[in-house]
């Protein structure tokens, strides 16, 4: 049913933009430097995750500050931090696991405060933790996510066989998840989490602990996603090398955006020659007292 | 960063509105899976028969001939101590039930699969919902599986009795089960759960009517009577026994209901992102 309504998207999300638009809510989403501002505006109705000066704490600690940020669709955006950094946080709130109390978080203009069943309908989630139900075989961990989100049987059905052949486990279909290793396990996961035909990817740490074998597959994955179905991905990690020479990056620390914008700008924006070289200067700048 | 510019590929989404049909399908799958994980783990179900069984097989054995059972409603007569205790028990499988789902529920959320559950697009309220009717759904079961192996122990209510017990067990399930969807919201680690059986789950079962008529308590003494009397558990009891003989209590059935509303409206709260004790912590992490 989801997908179904999806095509009729078009005009009415047209219909909606311009409401959406006339808040004149933009975002500056660039490579800038110690801050959120930069160069390029990215409306947000335009964009398939918006946030705009997200804030966060848990009691006196702050975990998020000020964090402004914008994906396009089609767009792979590596979200690059420290354990610590404010990457779970920031997924929490997108999620709405819990609610943020300051700023704003729209998904292809939906806020997720207002509208989050809009929200949480474009939008498929691959956790750090593990999440498959381990008693369970693949396919019916699959179902319980479709019903969850209210797929029709034959739909569902469908979806699964798709998803399963794309990640290479429609053999395994009726296996217990238990018995699949870290990383298919995590195919699972990526599989689950377009099921329901997202627009928006979110994965969280989604290669730790996993072999270089399973990391360059998924990795190459959700790229694929990307390029042929237009997906929008937002990838965190704290490993440099998950960063290609073609993706968007996101630079947090302390819960502050110190930088935001392609591989390059990113490199130009600090004066390195490589993603680790900007990654570390970017983090000494942005230690508190400096 | 180059300039985006507004064009039908990029239009924002549609509004999406769930209808009835997306509503029952999420129920169909929430239950589907507890049952599924329930029919997995045969422990679990050996273990919610083995203890009150336990009971009855031995506690009330030893209990018949130092306590003698006056005639109180719903009985019509003198009873042995064991047809007394059975509907006690079969809300004691409900009360564990519950808090089993509530353990799972903490349990779920400290590895993360809870996380599947709250990010479906459809309320909060109504997966809490649907979660709690599946987990009911299987405390009745094991009653019935109870009520069955009781017949044993020479314990019979009439026929029609088992049919009308059903509302009463579901709605003592529901506030049951309720009150462990509370807990759940309230408590982080799954460490604190051994601390709720102590000072939740004992207390509430042994200050009730299960075992013993309140008269009994009363004369023993008053303060302990006034406690059975506000304990929620005890009227889930009164509900289910009076049930169990084909009659109904209204103030338990009041009481009941209270309950559940509050415990459910509490739960609700506390699972809400934007206000409960869950979204605060950030304790779905």
């Amino acid at each position: 049913m989801i997908a179904e309504s999806r095509r009729h998207e078009g005009e009415k999300g047209l219909r909606l933009m311009s409401s959406v638009v006339e808040r004149e809510d933009k975002i500056r989403g660039s490579a800038a430097m110690g801050g959120n501002a930069g160069g390029a505006e990215v409306p947000a109705a335009a964009s398939a995750l918006h946030i705009a000066d997200l804030s966060h704490s848990y009691g006196p600690r702050p975990a998020l500050k000020d964090v402004s940020l914008a994906l396009r669709p089609g767009e792979f955006t590596v979200l690059l931090g420290l354990n610590g950094a404010g990457k779970s946080t920031l997924f929490s709130l997108v999620t709405r696991l819990y609610a943020h109390r300051a700023g704003s978080i729209r998904i292809f203009g939906a806020a997720i405060d207002r509208d989050p069943a809009t929200a949480l309908s474009l939008m498929g989630v691959v956790f750090q933790q593990p999440t498959l139900d381990l008693d369970l075989s693949i396919e019916q961990n699959l179902r319980y996510h479709g019903a969850l989100h209210g797929m029709p049987r034959r739909r569902l059905e469908e979806r699964i066989a798709a998803e399963l052949e794309r990640v290479d486990l429609a053999g395994r279909r009726r296996d217990k998840a238990r018995r699949l290793s870290g990383g298919q396990r995590r195919r699972v996961e990526i599989a689950r989490a377009l099921l329901h035909e997202p627009r928006l990817l979110l994965l969280d740490e989604p290669t730790v602990g996993l072999d270089i074998e399973s990391r360059q597959f998924l990795l190459d994955h959700v790229r694929s996603l990307c390029r042929e179905q237009g997906l929008a991905v937002l990838w965190a990690t704290h490993l440099i090398d998950e960063v290609g020479k073609d993706a968007h990056v996101i630079v947090l620390h302390l819960g502050r955006v110190l930088a935001h914008g392609t591989a390059a700008e990113v490199l130009a924006a600090a004066g390195a020659g490589s993603i680790r070289e900007a990654f570390d200067k970017l983090i000494r700048r942005g230690e508190p007292g400096r | 960063m180059t300039d985006l510019t507004l064009s039908p590929a990029l239009a924002p989404a549609a509004r999406w509105r769930p209808g009835p049909r997306h509503y029952f399908r999420c129920l169909q799958g929430i239950v589907w899976r507890e049952w599924l994980r329930f029919l997995g783990q045969r422990g679990r179900f050996l273990s919610a028969l083995v203890r009150p069984l336990v009971w009855l097989g031995i506690f009330a054995a030893g209990f018949r001939f130092t306590l003698g059972i006056s005639i109180v409603p719903p009985y019509q007569t003198y009873i042995p101590y064991e047809v007394y205790v059975v509907p006690g028990l079969a809300v004691m499988v409900q009360l564990f039930n519950g808090m089993q789902s509530s353990l799972s529920m903490v349990y779920d959320r400290e590895m993360g699969s809870m996380r599947v559950l709250l990010t479906s697009p459809l309320p909060r309220w109504y997966l809490l919902a649907s979660k709690l009717l599946a987990s009911v759904a299987v405390s009745i079961l094991q009653v019935y599986a109870f009520l069955a192996i009781a017949l044993l122990w020479e314990v019979q209510a009439p026929w029609y009795g088992y049919i009308a017990v059903l509302p009463a067990l579901f709605l003592s399930g529901l506030m049951l089960g309720a009150f462990g969807l509370l807990l759940s919201s309230t408590i982080r680690q799954l460490e604190n759960f051994a601390g709720v059986m102590n000072f939740v789950i004992f207390p509430m079962f042994f200050a009730s009517s299960a075992l013993y008529p309140l008269w009994r308590v009363k004369e023993a003494n008053l303060w302990l009577w006034y406690i059975c009397e506000a304990n929620p558990f005890t009227h889930a009891v009164e509900l289910v026994r009076f049930a169990l003989y084909g009659s109904i209590s209204w103030i338990a059935t009041a009481v009941v209901l209270g309950c559940l509303a509050v415990f459910m409206g509490l739960a609700v709260w506390g699972y809400d992102p934007a206000r409960g004790l869950v979204g605060r912590r950030g304790g779905a992490e």
